[in-house]
Parts: C-alpha cells; sequence; structure tokens
C-alpha cells in the first residue's frame, strides 16, 4: 500500500505543480492516476518512484517514507519497485532475455542458470513466445510492453508503476496488455499504480482511479463510479472521447 | 552565466561517476565492451591516418628542403618531431573526438531519449557509474593507440622518403636517432593521458544531459565533438607551456 499524504512539488519557481495532494493506492488492486495533459501525472509518478523528491508532504510505501530512509535502505526499497515506461525503455544492445535478467543480475547472487530458469517463468507468463534470443529492435511494440512488464516484475517488486503502458498499441493489444497489468497485479498482490489517458484502460482496469487536475486531486472512485459523478471536471475529462459522448447520448435517448 | 552552470553540472557529473559503484562482476563486462567499442574500434582509421600523415609530413619536409647544406636525414628528424610531438597525440585525438566522442554522447543520448537511463535510475542503479565510469577506464588504454599512431605515422614517414628517393633508410634513421630527448615522449603520453579523459567525459556529458528527441541527439553529438576539440586544443596548450617551455 501506497498512502500520500498531502503531497506538494515545486521546481524552484512560486508555481507548484502538485498542490497538495491526498490519498492512497492499495495493495492487489489496479490503481490509475488520470487527467488531462499538463495536470501533473508525470510528476506524481515520477515524485512515487523517487525520482522527484516532494517540496511537501509524505509518500507512504507500507509505512514507510522513502525520503526518511537511509541510503541503503532506500535501495532496498527501489528494488522492490517495477517500472513499465511509455515507450518500453528496453535495453536496445541487450537481447529480451537478457533485459528481464538484468534485475537480477544486478541485484542478485543467484547464478545464470538460476536467473534464466526464473527470466523463463516470467517469459511464459506474460506470453512471450519465441522471442527470448531477439534484440528489442526486432519484436513488435506489443511484444516490447511484454518484455517491459516480465522485466519489470522478475525481482518480485511490491510495487509496479506503469506510465502510458498502452500508448502506440492498436486497441485489441492495448487491452491485452491491461488485462495482463491487472492479472499480475491480482495474482502478485502487488500495489499497481497506472498513469493513463486512456479510457478504454479506465474501463477494463479502473478499480481505484484518481483524477487529476491542475496539481489538484479533483476526484477519486473507481470505474463502477466514474459515470456517475457530478464533477464537471471529471465529465468533460470522460466524454472528450467521441466513442463515450456518442454512447451517453444513445443512453440518453434510450431513456427518453 | 551558462557556461558556468555547464561547467559546474560537468564537475557534478564527474562526482557522480565515482560514487555508488555497479557491481564488479557486471563492470568488468562493460569495461570489456568499452575497450572494443572504443580502443579496438577506433585501430583501423588511427592506423590508416597515422601511416598516410607521416608519409606527407615527410614528403613536404623534404620539398621544403630548398637549401642543399641541409643534411637529408632532417626528414627524418623534422617527421619524428612532428609526429610524436604534436601529430600522434593531437591530431589524432582530434579525430576520436569525432569518431569516439560522437558515438559515446549519441549512444548516451539516445539511452536519454528512449528513457533506458531514467529505468537504470527507477532500479536503484547510478547510471552515471554505469554509463561512464566504463568509458573513462576503457580510455586508460588509449595511450596505446597513439603509440601505434607514432610508430605508423614514423614508419610511413619512412616509406615515402626512401622510396619517394627523397633520402635513403641510412639517412632517415640517423635523423630519426639525432637529438633525441626522451622527455619528449613522456610529455606527448602524458597529454594523451589528459586527452583521453576529456575524450571520455565531455562527449558523455553532452549525452547524458540532453533533452529532446532523435534530432536533439544528432546536435548533441555535433556539439559534443566541437566542445571536445576546443578542450583538448586549450589542455594542448597550457600542458605544453607546462612541460616543455
Amino acid at each position: 500500500m501506497i498512502e500520500v499524504k498531502d503531497l506538494k512539488k515545486g521546481f524552484g519557481g512560486d508555481e507548484l505543480v502538485l498542490k497538495g495532494i491526498s490519498t492512497t493506492f492499495e495493495k492487489g488492486k489496479t490503481n490509475l492516476i488520470i487527467g488531462q495533459s499538463g495536470s501533473g501525472k508525470t510528476v506524481f509518478l515520477k515524485c512515487l518512484l523517487g525520482l522527484f523528491r516532494p517540496t511537501e508532504g509524505r509518500i507512504l510505501y507500507d509505512g514507510e517514507a522513502y525520503s526518511e530512509l537511509s541510503p541503503e535502505n532506500q535501495r532496498t526499497l527501489r528494488e522492490q519497485m517495477g517500472m513499465v515506461f511509455q515507450g518500453s525503455a528496453l535495453f536496445d544492445s541487450m537481447t529480451v532475455e537478457e533485459n528481464i535478467m538484468f534485475p537480477l543480475k544486478m541485484f542478485t547472487k543467484q547464478r545464470k542458470a538460476e536467473r534464466l530458469e526464473r527470466a523463463n517463468e516470467v517469459i511464459k507468463r506474460v506470453n512471450l513466445i519465441d522471442a527470448n534470443k531477439k534484440l528489442p529492435s526486432e519484436i513488435s511494440g506489443g511484444m516490447q510492453k511484454r518484455v517491459a512488464i516480465a522485466r519489470a516484475i522478475v525481482n518480485n517488486p511490491k510495487y509496479l508503476f506503469c506510465d502510458e503502458p498502452n500508448s502506440g498499441l492498436d486497441p485489441r493489444t492495448a487491452t491485452l496488455i491491461d488485462n495482463l497489468i491487472q492479472e499480475i497485479t491480482h495474482e502478485y498482490d502487488i500495489t499497481t499504480i497506472i498513469n493513463t489517458h486512456d479510457m478504454n484502460s479506465v474501463m477494463e482496469i479502473g478499480e481505484k482511479i484518481v483524477f487529476l487536475q491542475k496539481g489538484h486531486l479533483a476526484w477519486e472512485g473507481s470505474k463502477d463510479t466514474i459515470f456517475s459523478t457530478e464533477n464537471q471536471d471529471v465529465t468533460d475529462f470522460v466524454y472528450s472521447s467521441d466513442l463515450f459522448k456518442k454512447v451517453r447520448e444513445a443512453v440518453i435517448k434510450d431513456h427518453q | 552565466m551558462g557556461y558556468l552552470k555547464e561547467i559546474g553540472l560537468y564537475f557534478m557529473m564527474l562526482k557522480g561517476v565515482f560514487i555508488k559503484p555497479t557491481k564488479t562482476s557486471v563492470l568488468r563486462n562493460l569495461v570489456l565492451k568499452e575497450i572494443d567499442d572504443l580502443i579496438i574500434g577506433s585501430l583501423g582509421i588511427v592506423c590508416f591516418i597515422s601511416f598516410f600523415v607521416g608519409g606527407v609530413v615527410a614528403i613536404q619536409t623534404a620539398l621544403n628542403m630548398d637549401n642543399p647544406i641541409l643534411p637529408k636525414s632532417l626528414i627524418g628528424f623534422a617527421s619524428r618531431q612532428s609526429i610524436i610531438l604534436e601529430f600522434a597525440p593531437t591530431f589524432i585525438s582530434i579525430i576520436m573526438a569525432g569518431k569516439v566522442g560522437s558515438f559515446i554522447t549519441s549512444s548516451i543520448g539516445t539511452m536519454r531519449v528512449t528513457e533506458q537511463i531514467d529505468a537504470l535510475e527507477v532500479m536503484g542503479i547510478n547510471s552515471l557509474n554505469y554509463l561512464v565510469f566504463p568509458k573513462i577506464i576503457a580510455m586508460l588504454f588509449y595511450p596505446f593507440v597513439i603509440a601505434i599512431a607514432m610508430f605508423l605515422g614514423i614508419l610511413g614517414g619512412y616509406t615515402a622518403a626512401v622510396f619517394g628517393g627523397f633520402a635513403t633508410g641510412d639517412q632517415f634513421i640517423v635523423g630519426l636517432q639525432d637529438n633525441f630527448i626522451p622527455f619528449q615522449l613522456v610529455y606527448a603520453f602524458l597529454k594523451t593521458f589528459v586527452f583521453a579523459l576529456l575524450l571520455a567525459t565531455i562527449p558523455s556529458f553532452f549525452g547524458y544531459y540532453m533533452k529532446g528527441g532523435a534530432l536533439e541527439v544528432g546536435k548533441a553529438s555535433t556539439t559534443s565533438f566541437v566542445w571536445t576539440s576546443v578542450f583538448i586544443i586549450l589542455a594542448n596548450y597550457v600542458l605544453t607551456q607546462l612541460l616543455l617551455s
């Protein structure tokens, strides 16, 4: 579980990017951060990852604040985090297998055979077929995302962060990736936080949704409550998609 | 003010390179890979350029010796001095700023653009140590490249002088041995060592701190070449003043 308490973040000027966010991301659930471009989603995610130090406020990872830990404990906490980047961020000089084994190579004392065995387990879990010896440039975008997920979970993380995990993918592959992340979250019982502005993801896997607007937490709820909210900012965001707008109009027409 | 900030950032980067080291077994493989990319991979072009420029130095010297009083051995002497003191350490280093420097900037810059550096940081790896330290260690072998450049430059000069009919082999070798000061070799290798550090760190700096996309990677490589060359020339001037005057 990750608790965020009155988080503020600025970059030197008077203006704060995050203006006092408090929320809780629960274990075993897919938590989504949504909002328009410029709402502070990426800064929020980078604060959660420990890449940005909060200007004010605290982030507690199962009760422990990252900024208050010793460097050694910070390192241990980092090893418990997995991250899926928007562009996958696979090391292009390494094969798929080497990419997945990389965190094990860096942080464990496992022998190569053990690392390979664990890598093959997660490769199987994310349904990657015949890609072990290929370079990232030789596989499709969807497969790259699967490799990124495999790399993120290979070290059994407690926290999984995903930045726009299905951007650039076709709708079918995007749904498969969303479902895979949700399955892994439930199976490994980890705290997953996904940064997205894709409404399909919201509908598929939004067990908890945090809506950011201009650095504030404007609304929080789930996929079951997002369509019934009266928060105008959320409504504007949700129905900015033509598809959802048409569905809503159709529903209204039916009721009439 | 902007330049001061950049210089400060460069020294902060150097500090970052030496803290929180990467696991030894991983580092060993990274260093070997960098030696292959930066040192072994450069030998071909260095050998080619050294041999032919050495030849040109000998021919130019011979063609500019109009006075019959001047001994033919002067061709060997002038070739040795030009190649050992300036051509091999400085001229080759500027070529390496183009070859090795732009390779370093573009490879690190591409990793920045594609979030690979962020991925390392998120995993708790000191990306500066992981990326830059192996390059610095690999470049410690750079003096070997320059030693080869010196040898081939002089060989090229000998070949051009003897087979071009400008001097006999004995005359060239007498010139090579004439008034040889061993400290000049020490000076040449000392500055080679400094240039090696500049060649490893300045391009890394431009790659690591670049912002933007693919186009900016290209721009960063060009800027890196310009500034590496500038600092090599400046360091050459300062070291020559300090060590030889």
